[in-house]
């Protein structure tokens, strides 16, 4: 099963591609052009995210570099233990719901400290990638049809953000073993 | 709330330098944090575009509409509430696609139609039906396929295999969406019974 899913992992990209590309091409849909049409707005998209990407990154990097984030991991340590989940990724898992770019600063100073390869690395990516940003989420969706009373709503994504992170230990575990010392 | 977050890591930042005496450190890290935060944005470009691209060409060959198709099944047994024939259930199945593909632009305009639609069978005009809340579970957990923006981040730190995380993502996000609409199911009937 790890092997079938590893395979499709490194198949996926290629695969996923030519298969768009041939739908295409079959229905009649000019895909080069249609290609550069949507690739045009990635441009702008990316640079959007440049004032959120400086904004969090300072932060982050500041709450790092003064010994903060090593403060709060050490605190957290022993409820992490209990639960499985490596304290270096705590910082990033408790921003994960509120900020998507925080987290994602957050993950690329384990990049930068363990590598993208490393256990913490590829468990950093699973937790960035495999949930989103759960109060962003609630604030635009019930916001725009102005919906005041979300009931359970917050509790439920919330405790689902728990479960991913969970689940994304779960997985790295299952992919690569556990854990080495450093 | 975005606000006391960030005032949070660089308050507590600073008082910790302080104590610790790491001040320098700190000056380094607000310099080389923007320069990252540029280089960061700057480097998605290629990922985004490229996949923005390739979208386009998924939407325009019908790929979309062809997975809600396959997923009506689902919408349906999601969303007991809903009419199947509902503009409401084609909204809702358009967006839970286009989160599947990783189109995160494409999903949010469809999943804010799909809540407008929703609110137009919604008796109580300022509270979440279900059919909201499971929306809104479903996308909170969002099941992805495809993580290209993480994927990006690590051709970036120079990555030997940087789809290596689909695998483990697909794993981690199924079972976190699984959850997600248990726990709405959970309290949804935990609701229920407070109202009794």
């Amino acid at each position: 099963m790890q092997a079938l899913i590893a395979t499709l992992s490194a198949w996926i990209l290629p695969l996923l591609v030519t298969v768009i590309l041939v739908t295409g091409f079959v229905r009649r849909v000019p895909i080069y052009n249609a290609f550069v049409d949507g690739a045009k707005s990635g441009f702008g998209t990316a640079i959007r995210l440049i004032p959120h990407l400086i904004a969090m990154m300072v932060a982050v990097s500041v709450f790092q570099a003064s010994g903060a984030m090593n403060g709060v991991v050490h605190v957290l340590t022993p409820v992490l233990r209990w639960l499985h989940i490596p304290p270096e990724v705590a910082p990033m898992g408790l921003l994960r719901p509120i900020s998507g770019v925080g987290s994602l600063a957050f993950m690329t100073h384990i990049f930068e400290t363990k590598g993208p390869d490393s256990w913490l690395g590829q468990l950093a990516s699973t937790m960035q990638a495999a949930s989103d940003t759960t109060l962003y989420i609630i604030t635009v969706y019930f916001g725009s049809v102005g919906i005041r009373n979300i009931r359970y709503a917050l509790k439920v994504g919330l405790l689902a953000d728990l479960v991913s992170v969970l689940a994304s230990v779960l997985a790295v575990y299952w992919f690569m073993g556990p854990m080495p010392a450093h | 709330m975005i606000d006391v977050i960030w005032l949070l890591l660089f308050v507590s930042g600073v008082v910790t330098a302080l104590a610790t005496g790491r001040v320098d450190g700190v000056s380094k890290a607000i310099i080389g944090g923007a320069e990252t935060g540029v280089e960061l944005s700057i480097g998605l470009i290629s990922v985004i575009s490229f996949w923005l691209g390739l979208m386009s060409i998924a939407e325009r060959a019908g790929i979309v509409n062809g997975l809600a198709r396959i997923l009506k099944p689902v919408g349906t047994f999601l969303y007991p509430s809903v009419p199947p024939d509902h503009p409401a259930m084609g909204a809702i199945l358009m967006n839970m696609s286009a989160n599947l593909l990783g189109v995160g632009n494409a999903a949010t305009p469809l999943g804010l139609k799909a809540m407008a639609e929703l609110q137009k069978l919604n008796p109580t005009q300022d509270t979440a039906s279900d059919a909201m809340c499971t929306l809104l579970a479903v996308n909170t957990a969002s099941i992805t396929l495809i993580p290209t923006t993480v994927i990006a981040v690590r051709m970036q730190y120079g990555s030997a295999n940087p789809t290596a995380i689909v695998g483990t993502t697909i794993v981690a996000t199924a079972m976190g969406t699984l959850a997600a609409v248990v726990l709405d199911r959970w309290f949804r009937v935990w609701s229920r019974r407070g109202e009794r």
